[in-house]
């Protein structure tokens, strides 16, 4: 019979495991985007040396346990406060690198004010953002991103813009801060989408060794488990409807606004 | 009476709906009942299971760690939950997928073919009213006309077309059941 | 007799909110409690009874909301769970020295931190000590039961409103999940602006007539000798509610020779634990706080020279023994027992730890 160890040689692999990430088994649902926006995030500390001077602050959200995963020293922050405790690692120990990583509930509901006084602030980290318009570790409540009409546990009719306020682009918004220095909505659902949000992620850790303040890396994600839908579908649902609301691309770079961003800003 | 049971499986086996139709017929025939699920991020795709308990009398604790009754239906909650039934009392668990069958000698053991007996009825989703059907044959403590009652009440009237249906499963497991004898 | 159904806790509660003519629902997403906010979405209880169901962005603005809402004179209801009350708690503190009534749930999980999601009972100080600043207190409720989870709305608004004060139902992630029979109670109207008007005039802020003085909802009062009259006043409606609210029970109390004392889960698993030692011929007793704060001090206080030994049973690491033995002021041999951390201890294993007290252990 043929071992596995017949199977696994130098010459068949064509994939090796990031070194950054621990060898734990990734709790995130089968398809989820978070495995492989963690990936993202580790190559780039591995690629740029920067392991030993990384801390990473987890949030409250699936990602919780991004220190299960990410080889690097970790805090795992309250429920939105990521961006404060950041604030406390980096104001201290200014020469190290800093990012948070934190969901669309972390990140925009209970952590608006730390967001936005963050990056009003201009302090000079990394946050990435992962959007997927649920709350995906509670078992899929409403987010502050759900879409309009969109089915949630907490809005299960569909989100009514009346009662229940409308989608919120953090991103945008955030932008509008003399603080932010780089901002860019990126996704991981294919490999293409993957090559840019890695680069957009090198670009974010040169800004901090420049210490140009904030750069914040939105990712447009999805939550299969969530939105009730297979990973395949779930990535086409996403293209479909979450990225006309939420468009890809650079919408703040070296600190100016990007022209073609401007008018959505203002939508 | 009081009959303490736990029902222990895969996420998508329905076994919380399974306890719950069970509690729901304890309340038809004017019964105290309990129904208590593990719950937490294990679920996702992982094990399920719930204590059920339907009793003449006030329920005490609602968490045990001894049954009266344990309904077994893959090979992790055959590791857990074997060793907690109480002396002389049932394991019943559906065979498919179980590699290392029940060895205890002091308690009654029964099988239910439950997952092929319902791909052979064309519908894998009435596998747990196959193990219900099963169970009650062995322990009538609800009537059937109850369990049925018990089922209108817990499931939404849009489904309701889907009864009858669930009555033949729950035949089909009365039919079934197989005692296993060790020696 | 009401109408009978199988619920959970968590759907119990949420029910019997809108039953009992709730006003408003205020809320933030927390497990093992979100089912409350779930099944309120759900039943769009604004079209059956008028009432306001709103998923706030973080526990700090539902928590104000309810402050709001209160103020004017509105019958509101929140719920969370142990990290979400820790947020709660200065809304609270203001909520209390404004003198404003309302039901807060906590169906706690395991600290501390960010800690677990399975049940735990180790807010207890939180609860009954004043989790904020000040010297305050609240009325607080320990369900045992998905029955109790329902009932216990209403009684917490009679409560509620009789001192206005903030009224705590304390349970956790075991009565927050689990299913029971429950007989609900009958719908109540809401109250109409003009009963509000009625019964509240005299504090609520709803719009000044020029029949009165403005009503100003404040916990502020700079001048220290005013703040401390303030001060006596909660502490005489206090006292007030030590007097007349306390709430127990006692099973298999008669002739105990051991207590075990328990309240909520605690107490139901410490039910099967009472059976399994009297089947072994041991004569244990439960009593039950159902109020945890007022605290039947008197009540306990009474089993002094009657028993020989108490077992507190509680999930957490000695809380509730605090007031036990403030209760039988060291007259009677008092032990902890309990599993945290998420952990759920079982009937077996309190019956050892009662068995140890006996041995002297
Ligand atoms: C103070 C507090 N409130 C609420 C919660 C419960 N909670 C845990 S994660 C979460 C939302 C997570 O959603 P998101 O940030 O979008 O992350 P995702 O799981 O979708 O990646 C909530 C409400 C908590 N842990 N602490
Ligand atoms: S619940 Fe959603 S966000 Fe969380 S791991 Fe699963 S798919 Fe990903
Ligand atoms: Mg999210």
């Amino acid at each position: 019979m043929m071992d596995i160890k017949d199977i696994v040689k130098e010459e068949n692999l064509v994939y090796t495991k990031t070194k950054l990430m621990t060898d734990n088994i990734l709790s995130y649902c089968p398809g989820c985007g978070h495995g492989t926006a963690h990936r993202i995030v580790m190559e780039v500390i591995d690629e740029l040396g920067l392991q030993s001077q990384t801390v990473g602050i987890a949030p409250v959200g699936c990602s919780v346990l991004a220190y299960d995963f990410m080889n690097i020293d970790m805090i795992q922050a309250a429920h939105g406060r990521a961006p404060a405790v950041a604030t406390g690692v980096k104001r201290t120990m200014p020469d190290k690198y800093v990012f948070t990583y934190q969901g669309d509930g972390d990140l925009a509901a209970i952590g608006t004010a730390e967001t936005i006084h963050v990056c009003n602030r201009g302090e000079n980290i990394t946050m990435i953002f992962i959007n997927n318009g649920i709350y995906g570790m509670t078992g899929g409540q409403m987010a502050p991103t759900t879409l309009e009409g969109m089915k949630t546990s907490t809005s299960p009719y569909g989100r009514d813009l009346k009662s229940m306020g409308n989608p919120l682009k953090i991103t945008e918004l955030i932008a509008q801060l003399p603080g932010t220095y780089y901002v860019t909505r990126q996704a991981v659902h294919t490999p293409a989408a993957v090559r840019k949000t890695k680069k957009a992620v090198f670009k974010a850790f040169e800004v901090q060794k420049e210490k140009k303040g904030i750069s914040f890396i939105e990712i447009v994600s999805n939550c299969n488990s969530g939105w009730k839908m297979s990973p395949v579908k779930s990535n086409e649902w996403m293209v479909e409807h979450m990225f006309p609301f939420y468009p890809m691309g650079d919408i703040k770079v070296d600190g100016e606004l990007v022209k073609s961003n401007k008018a959505e800003v203002k939508s | 009476m009081t009959e303490e049971i736990i029902i222990a499986g895969f996420g998508g086996q329905g076994v919380l709906s399974m306890g719950k139709i069970l509690a729901y017929s304890g309340i038809m025939q004017n019964q105290e009942v309990s129904w208590m699920p593990s719950y937490g991020p294990e679920m996702r795709g992982g094990t399920a299971n719930v204590t059920v308990i339907v009793s003449d009398d006030r329920i005490s604790s609602p968490v045990l760690n001894f049954y009266d009754t344990a309904i077994i239906l893959n090979q992790q909650s055959m590791d857990k939950f074997e060793k907690t039934v109480k002396p002389g009392g049932l394991l019943l668990y559906d065979p498919n997928g179980i590699i290392h069958h029940p060895q205890r000698k002091d308690i009654k053991i029964f099988k239910i073919e439950a997952a092929k007996l319902s791909a052979e009825m064309g519908n894998t989703k009435i596998f747990n009213m196959v193990v219900l059907g099963a169970y009650l044959k062995l322990k009538p403590i609800v009537k059937l006309e109850n369990v049925i009652r018990g089922l209108k009440k817990s499931i939404p009237e849009r489904y309701h077309k889907l009864i009858p249906m669930n009555e033949s499963a729950l035949t089909k497991g009365m039919e079934n059941p197989v005692e296993v004898f060790l020696n | 007799m009401g109408e009978l159904k199988l619920m959970k806790g968590n759907e119990a509660i949420a029910e019997a909110a809108i039953r009992a003519g709730v006003d408003a629902y205020f809320g933030y997403p927390i497990t093992p409690q979100s089912e409350v906010i779930e099944y309120l979405m759900a039943e769009q209880p604004e079209e059956r009874t008028g009432m306001v169901v709103l998923q706030a962005e973080s526990e700090l603005a539902a928590i104000n909301m309810v402050y709001g809402a209160a103020a004017a004179g509105k019958k509101v209801f929140t719920s969370s769970s142990s990290p979400g009350i820790s947020l709660y708690q200065e809304g609270i503190s203001y909520i209390a020295g404004a003198e404003l009534p309302c039901v807060i749930a906590n169906v706690v999980r395991g600290g501390p931190g960010l800690g677990t999601i399975q049940p735990s009972q180790a807010d207890y100080f939180q609860s009954t000590k004043g989790g904020g600043h000040g010297d305050y207190k609240l009325y607080v409720l320990a369900p045992a039961s998905v029955q109790e989870m329902a009932d216990f709305i209403q009684l917490g608004f009679d409560i509620a409103y009789k001192y206005r004060n903030p009224v705590m139902i304390q349970s956790d992630g075991m009565i927050g999940q689990m299913m029971e029979k429950v007989e609900l109670a009958d719908q109540r109207p809401r109250w109409t602006d003009e009963e509000i008007k009625q019964m509240h005039d005299s504090w609520a802020a709803f719009g000044k007539g020029d029949h009165r003085e403005r009503n100003i909802i404040t916990s502020l009062d700079l001048d220290s000798a005013k703040q401390e009259k303030h001060n006596h006043h909660l502490q005489a409606k206090y006292r007030r509610m030590e007097e007349e609210e306390v709430l127990f029970e006692e099973i298999n109390c008669e002739d105990a020779e051991y207590l075990i004392v328990a309240y909520g889960s605690s107490a139901r698993i410490s039910m099967k634990s009472i059976d399994l030692a009297r089947a072994k011929g041991i004569k244990a007793g439960l009593f039950r706080p159902i109020t945890l704060y007022p605290f039947p001090m008197k009540q306990l206080n009474a089993y002094v020279g009657k028993v020989k030994g108490i077992l507190s049973v509680e999930m957490s690491a000695g809380q509730l023994i605090e007031d036990i033995k403030l209760a039988v002021e060291c007259n009677v041999p008092v032990k902890h027992f309990g599993r945290y951390g998420g952990m759920i201890h079982s009937p077996e294993e309190v019956l050892t730890a009662l068995e140890n007290l006996i041995k002297g252990e």
